[in-house]
């Protein structure tokens, strides 16, 4: 009857870890897929109008991204909270657009120039003022197939 | 030489090396929208090569938006959610209403000599517009003429218009072209 239990005799087995890395494998992978790689720091805050008509942009070689919206918050002592224009890695002006454009087709081979667009990545409450003046820009220097990139918007 | 049974492989460490692998797509990764909506710009043209175009009045369906975010289209407030049923009246003007659109005949292949609207959208904005109505404007703008080719497909082809092939689809883009036209850009305000 008095009986002692020996230590340790009946605990719950440690559970087994063996499929954690085909957990974690999996996640890597869809995180593979999914995303890209960034291909600026963002300097500028850019939460997308959303739209429905939109088609993916085919062909990633040949953009040149334009980001416009209000500097991130670290810059805002700075530069203020007007929405400013980012090219590249850097904040910019509106006439640093067109050679901007201009060395965007330098990089590309010849026969692939016409094919390039330029991806207009503006924040939503960006006023058009802004964005009107780029698309001057744009149009100077003959960059003149343009998307709107923006979020789908479920309907 | 006595065979030892094979050790297994401690498979321990595989989560640990996942996970760093995991912890750096997350890093360096974005995920980015690579979609949006397609426009093609109009080149500049020289001020003495302007010609003044023989449009009508009729043909042309103007969309204004102030700075305050608010549509006057054809000279009337609208709101937005009326603006793609407009839009797709205005062009397809199944009643010949004569401020509507008007029609010249114009040959396309699968449809033979038809009718086609002259109509153009106008489409001019404040500097004050947000960016957010101005998209949300050319959205339902290129929806209405989305819709218009889907409808013809299905009529014509008994398909939607995705799912035609390429000389389907540029005839039936020829049917209902895309004509916005965005005025040079003006100052109303700073």
């Amino acid at each position: 009857m008095a009986t002692f239990k020996k230590k340790g005799g009946n605990r719950t087995p440690a559970i087994s870890t063996a499929s954690l890395p085909d957990i974690v494998f999996m996640l890597l992978f869809f995180f593979m897929v999914a995303t890209t790689m960034k291909e600026v720091d963002l300097k500028v805050r850019t939460s997308l109008p959303e739209a429905t008509e939109i088609k993916k942009l085919e062909d990633k070689a040949n953009v040149s991204y334009i980001y416009v919206g209000p500097p991130q918050k670290k810059y805002w002592a700075k530069l203020g909270k007007e929405p400013l224009i980012q090219l590249n890695d850097q904040f910019a002006e509106l006439n640093d657009i067109a050679p901007f454009i201009e060395g965007e087709r330098e990089l590309r081979d010849p026969s692939n120039v016409p094919k390039m667009t330029t991806a207009l990545k503006a924040d939503s409450e960006t006023k058009m003022g802004i964005i009107t003046d780029i698309k001057q820009e744009l149009r100077k220097v003959n960059a003149l197939k343009l998307n709107y990139t923006t979020r789908q918007k479920n309907e | 030489m006595a065979r030892r049974p094979l050790q297994e492989i401690n498979a321990g460490s595989m989560a640990d090396i996942a996970f760093l692998l995991l912890i750096f797509f997350l890093v360096t990764t974005t995920m980015d929208t690579n979609k949006g909506m397609m426009r093609q710009l109009p080149p500049i043209v020289p001020p003495e090569e302007i010609k003044d175009t023989d449009v009508r009045e009729r043909d042309v369906f103007v969309v204004l938006i102030n700075r305050a975010d608010q549509l006057l289209v054809e000279g009337s407030r609208m709101e937005i959610s009326e603006l793609r049923e407009k839009t797709k009246e205005f062009f397809d003007n199944p009643t010949n209403n004569p401020n509507l659109s008007d029609r010249k005949s114009k040959e396309i292949e699968f449809f033979g000599t038809v009718d086609v609207s002259k109509g153009v959208v106008s489409l001019q904005n404040d500097r004050g517009t947000s960016y957010d109505k101005y998209i949300a404007v050319q959205n339902e703008l290129v929806a209405a003429v989305n819709e218009l080719r889907n409808d013809l497909s299905k009529r014509k082809f008994g398909k939607p218009f995705d799912d035609l092939d390429e000389p389907q689809q540029d005839a039936v883009q020829k049917y209902y072209p895309l004509a916005i036209s965005e005025a040079e850009p003006k100052t109303y305000s700073k």
